[in-house]
């Protein structure tokens, strides 16, 4: 795309990009090159050589199996995720949308988890699940169940999820709010002048309107939780009970830079560019479409 | 308008039940903070004895006055400050340059701008999490581990901050670039008095996502600030928990994390209006 009106010269345009491209080139694609290039190498362990491995980083991860768990844990995670936050989302922006005067209120008041970093709500769940001193933990031990997510791998499982959805609940409500106000609502009314009561409306009319909506949420959900809650794992859990909470995100970090394993960590950082590539093409794609509705 | 209640919007009984559900979500919402802030205000031997209060205590400026000054590691003003000044370098970086980028890519016909495009699309595919160790090796060539350069450079490419100004000047008029030509004044003239004006709400809009996205980082400054000095406070907090099997100074630690809320909850609240559209826009 371009203007018709355009200014001329050479130097000028290239000296303005620069910048933009210095950065990217030193801190994108050369660390990105280096690491598709120090995943076909097993460095000895006085990290004096390199030696060739050919593809073979890949083929030991694959048969790990701590690495194939880690892509199940990934999954199990993204999914409940994306699940939670974006359920109780819609719920709440239902409930906000029937509302004629005062929705502006609640949204005020529900926006506020967006603005908490991951690794501070972590942090926040953390404190009410603590084994020692946590409040719901006490109560929970007073109706006789003994929480445990130190040792428990469900529970670990279970507190990071809800950490993360939590932080990303504000988001999923503005988006589903938007959406719901945008549907006109003499369609609506028509419906219920008609005798639809309010669940057969939701399923016939709002949902399937609602779904270009729900899609957009859906993928940037599964990226928020592959990439971004590296800060509540690492608070909560660390990836344990037993790597039960070790995303492939905390798997890089933790092989490359805990266990100093830098071949199969180049080797995880391929593999997790392969997935954002996807990620991107398919929330792309998925752009393009939304602007024809 | 205000007068009409359509059919569907709920009146009486049902009026009520929607606030109640309402209002049960936004407690459910706010409960671990309300915890946060009541720990913040009580003394150790009310947490570590649960059940711990529900309602604040009278500790609090002991508390936040123990947490700025000293902190367990470093004083958390300091951290304030570290993250003030990378989330302040990080979203002006980010706009900064990608405003002179779109205005190249807009409003200029030179060798490889198609090239140069795709280059800062690609970036889109690359987050940090996944280059952590060459990233960190790079920072660490450079000499810029436990300084600012190295929390913000990093971090400051920003594909969508440039499309979101390609876009926004492909709609401002050609007459006003035309008029300018015709006017003899140059291009960066044309940029500083007439684009960069006409972008303020764009600008602003954008710079309260980024701010609270700079603010907000964790991993990289966890892997390059080994100085508690310059630790920023959202990844400070961990660290200043004990390893081993010492009890936490949970007091200091949530007076912490309530002071690591602070500043972007007030920007996004503040800047509500902004916020959304900045969120909406950078999503397009």
């Amino acid at each position: 795309m371009e203007k018709r009106v355009t200014f001329k010269g050479i130097w000028l345009p290239l000296l303005l990009v620069l910048p933009q491209i210095l950065i990217t080139a030193i801190f994108f694609f050369y660390p990105a090159g280096q690491a598709i290039w120090q995943s076909l190498f097993i460095p000895d362990p006085f990290g004096l050589s390199m030696q060739w491995v050919g593809l073979g980083n890949f083929e030991y991860l694959l048969s790990d199996r701590y690495y194939r768990a880690s892509f199940v844990t990934t999954a199990v995670f993204s999914i409940l995720v994306t699940v939670v936050s974006m359920g109780v989302a819609l719920y709440l922006a239902i409930l906000a949308d029937r509302l004629i005067k005062g929705s502006g209120t609640y949204r005020t008041l529900l926006i506020w988890p967006y603005a908490v970093a991951p690794a501070v709500a972590g942090v926040l769940w953390l404190f009410m699940f603590n084994t020692r001193v946590g409040v719901v933990t006490w109560y929970l031990g007073l109706l006789g169940y003994d929480w445990n997510h130190v040792l428990n791998e469900g529970e670990a499982m279970g507190l990071v999820v809800v950490a993360s959805a939590w932080g990303r609940i504000s988001y999923n409500f503005l988006f589903f709010l938007a959406g719901l106000q945008a549907i006109p609502k003499s369609v609506i009314e028509a419906a219920a002048i008609d005798g639809a009561h309010f669940w057969t409306r939701f399923r016939t009319i709002v949902w399937p309107l609602l779904s270009p909506t729900t899609f957009f949420l859906l993928v940037v959900n599964i990226i928020y939780a592959f990439f971004e809650t590296f800060g509540v794992i690492h608070t909560i859990t660390s990836g344990g009970p037993q790597q039960a909470t070790t995303i492939l995100v905390y798997k890089v970090y933790s092989d490359g830079f805990v266990g100093q394993d830098l071949g199969s960590s180049a080797a995880q950082s391929v593999i997790l560019l392969f997935i954002v590539s996807i990620l991107t093409v398919v929330q792309f794609k998925f752009i393009e479409r939304r602007v024809h509705y | 308008m205000a007068e009409h209640t359509g059919m569907v919007e709920k009146r009486g009984a049902g009026l009520w039940l929607t606030h109640l559900g309402l209002i049960i979500g936004v407690a459910f919402i706010f409960f671990p903070i309300w915890l946060a802030f009541v720990a913040s205000t009580v003394s150790q031997p009310e947490i570590v004895r649960p059940p711990m209060p529900l309602w604040p205590g009278d500790q609090f400026f002991e508390n936040y006055s123990k947490a700025l000054t000293a902190g367990v590691n470093a004083p958390v003003a300091l951290m304030l400050g570290n993250s003030l000044f990378m989330a302040l370098g990080i979203a002006i970086g980010k706009i900064a340059i990608s405003l002179l980028s779109a205005f190249a890519i807009v409003y200029f016909k030179f060798p490889g701008k198609k090239l140069f495009f795709w280059l800062i699309f690609l970036t889109l595919m690359l987050p940090v999490e996944v280059r952590i160790v060459p990233t960190y090796e790079v920072i660490a060539n450079f000499g810029m581990l436990n300084s600012y350069q190295g929390l913000i450079l990093p971090l400051i490419a920003s594909a969508t901050a440039t499309f979101l100004f390609r876009q926004f000047f492909m709609t401002v008029p050609d007459e006003l670039a035309e008029a300018a030509r015709v006017d003899g004044a140059g291009p960066m003239r044309f940029f500083f008095d007439i684009l960069l004006p006409m972008s303020r709400t764009n600008i602003a809009a954008l710079f309260v996502i980024l701010f609270i996205y700079g603010w907000n980082q964790y991993l990289w400054p966890l892997l390059i600030t080994t100085d508690p000095d310059m630790n920023t406070i959202v990844m400070g907090i961990k660290q200043m928990f004990p390893s081993g099997d010492d009890i936490a100074d949970w007091p200091v630690i949530m007076a912490t994390s309530i002071l690591a809320m602070v500043p972007p909850v007030i920007v996004v609240v503040g800047m509500q209006k902004l916020f959304i559209r900045g969120l909406v826009e950078s999503e397009k």
